[in-house]
């Protein structure tokens, strides 16, 4: 089940639990609003971490949170400090990229 | 005489040692195994254990016992995998020359990956029962603790057999009901998970009989430490669950084997081809059960579907002729529910666990997502299944490689 968002005068297509679906559809706009809506105002550190993230998927890495641990860009414990709550979760969302398939 | 090389003498490594043994020819191949071990273990065991179920002569066995005649077993512990050189070294410094290598070197348990685990307090108020030296403290602190907040907590995923936290919690319940102490015991789950499963189906259904157990579950807990003075566990957001006594199933890692080959990835998993088991580096080179990253569980049941299609595999590699894509991520797990019921759940890359019927269609007799009887002793006859048949190679009646369709209501998975 997708719906229909608007953010400013644009319309973006995300899913039940509010994921984007199409990357496309993605701007720095679209970020900042999703990203208020959890109560986060976005930084350069937030930002340096969305890029990150994006670039993973980009190149089709599998994400968890030992891996964003593990690069040297955030450690894990400011990783929750900048996203609280769900860090993975919240920061794929606010990327627009898909929500990191739960492992097996 | 060419030269295969199985390492890992385990479910999957004796498995593949049995079938190949039977397959191929022996004036041109000759197969070794090698491990470090003496024992093998029955690890599914490892969850009865605790609580006075099984024996540990239930499940320890010499791993001689199974690997067939014409199978040259080798005890020695590995150094590393020269996959350039086409040969792996031994502790001892001995090269083994292999044209064909299959890496079964399973995972581990990792404590040492969480600050506190592993310290003063490790097997005395902190439990694993992922080992069988872990599974045996418990049972002997288990037979005299007089209650009090039991904490069943998940590290981080993926682990083997990621039901067995559960099945350990409700057994639990279990246990203390009849040992007529229920009462003085809180159970608390703590998940890294939203759930209680990976899986949406089985979640909603395990959600639901945890909560009839009287079990809470904490979920979203990425722990970063344990505060053993305190009792208490403490994730990266600052939350803390207090104990007083943790039964934990700590970080699960490959063999360090594979990280001094430099063929792993962060958790020494060997990138493999989830539909060929093929290694994604090395052509020569297959991994089959725990030691490889293909998104299918850590599970016994998953090693036998894989030996199947990688036995066909490697025929076809031998002979030149292209892979078969054929493993679809089949997984097929009992779930202990308790006062002597069980769960079946059986799923693969696609397909969620679902409700229906097993192994036939419309007739079972074992019911799928259903608390049963039947379930549960088919569980326990599945360790009389697993020394006789299974680690034999022996191809189990009924029990297709595939995951079957029909009798199953099913809703396609979205990836």
């Amino acid at each position: 089940m997708t719906q229909t968002k608007m953010i400013g005068n644009k319309a973006i297509t995300v899913n039940e639990e509010g994921y984007l679906v199409d990357f496309s559809h993605w701007d720095k706009q679209v970020a900042e609003t999703i990203a208020k809506e959890v109560n986060i105002d976005l930084s350069q550190r937030h930002w340096e971490v969305l890029n990150f993230l994006q670039d993973q998927h980009k190149k089709e890495v599998a994400l968890n949170i030992r891996k964003v641990g593990s690069s040297g860009v955030v450690s894990i414990k400011e990783f929750y400090t900048l996203f609280p709550q769900g860090p993975l979760k919240t920061a794929t969302k606010i990327a627009g990229i898909p929500k990191p398939a739960s492992c097996i | 005489m060419k030269q295969l090389l199985i390492l890992g003498a385990g479910t999957a490594g004796t498995m593949m040692a049995n079938h190949l043994n039977h397959e191929l020819d022996k004036k041109d191949w000759k197969i070794t195994i090698v491990d470090e071990r003496t024992k093998h273990y029955y690890q599914p065991g490892y969850l009865f254990l605790p609580f006075d179920i099984y024996e540990p002569s239930d499940i320890v066995k010499e791993i001689e016992e199974f690997i067939p005649k014409g199978v040259n077993l080798l005890k020695s512990k590995i150094d590393r995998i020269l996959p350039k050189e086409n040969s792996v070294r031994l502790e001892d410094g001995k090269e083994l020359h292999y044209d064909l290598l299959i890496i079964a070197t399973g995972a581990r348990i990792a404590p040492e990956e969480t600050p506190g685990m592993q310290d003063e307090e490790w097997h005395k108020s902190i439990f694993d029962f992922y080992t069988y030296e872990g599974a045996l403290a418990l049972r002997n602190k288990l037979r005299n603790w007089e209650g009090g907040k039991l904490v069943v907590h998940i590290t981080e995923m993926p682990i083997k057999c990621p039901v067995a936290p559960l099945e350990f919690a409700f057994l639990a319940d279990s246990y203390f009901k009849h040992k007529k102490m229920r009462d003085k015991v809180e159970i608390v789950y703590v998940t890294p998970l939203s759930g209680a499963f990976t899986k949406p189906k089985a979640t909603a259904a395990l959600d639901h009989l945890l909560h009839d157990k009287n079990i809470h579950i904490e979920t979203d807990f990425a722990i970063e430490s344990i505060d053993y003075a305190k009792n208490a566990l403490v994730d990266y957001s600052g939350r803390e669950v207090s104990y007083d006594l943790l039964v934990t199933v700590p970080t699960n890692k490959g063999d360090d084997l594979i990280a001094r080959s430099e063929m792993g990835d962060e958790l020494n998993y060997v990138p493999t081809n989830k539909a060929t088991l093929q290694s994604q580096a090395h052509q020569n080179i297959f991994v089959l059960g725990d030691a490889s990253n293909i998104p299918a569980s850590k599970a016994g049941s998953v090693a036998h579907f894989e030996a199947e299609i990688l036995t066909e595999n490697i025929l076809r590699f031998i002979k030149g002729e292209p892979l078969k894509a054929d493993f679809d991520g089949h997984a097929n797990c009992f779930i202990e529910t308790g006062n002597g019921k069980a769960l079946l759940i059986d799923f693969n890359y696609t397909h969620e666990p679902v409700e229906g019927t097993f192994p036939f269609p419309g007739i079972g007799p074992l019911r799928l997502l259903k608390e049963s009887r039947i379930n549960h002793m088919g569980k326990l006859a599945f360790r009389w299944i697993y020394w006789n048949m299974l680690l034999k190679g022996t191809h189990i009646p009924f029990v297709s490689t595939s995951m079957q369709e029909s009798g199953k209501h099913y809703e396609e998975v979205e990836n």
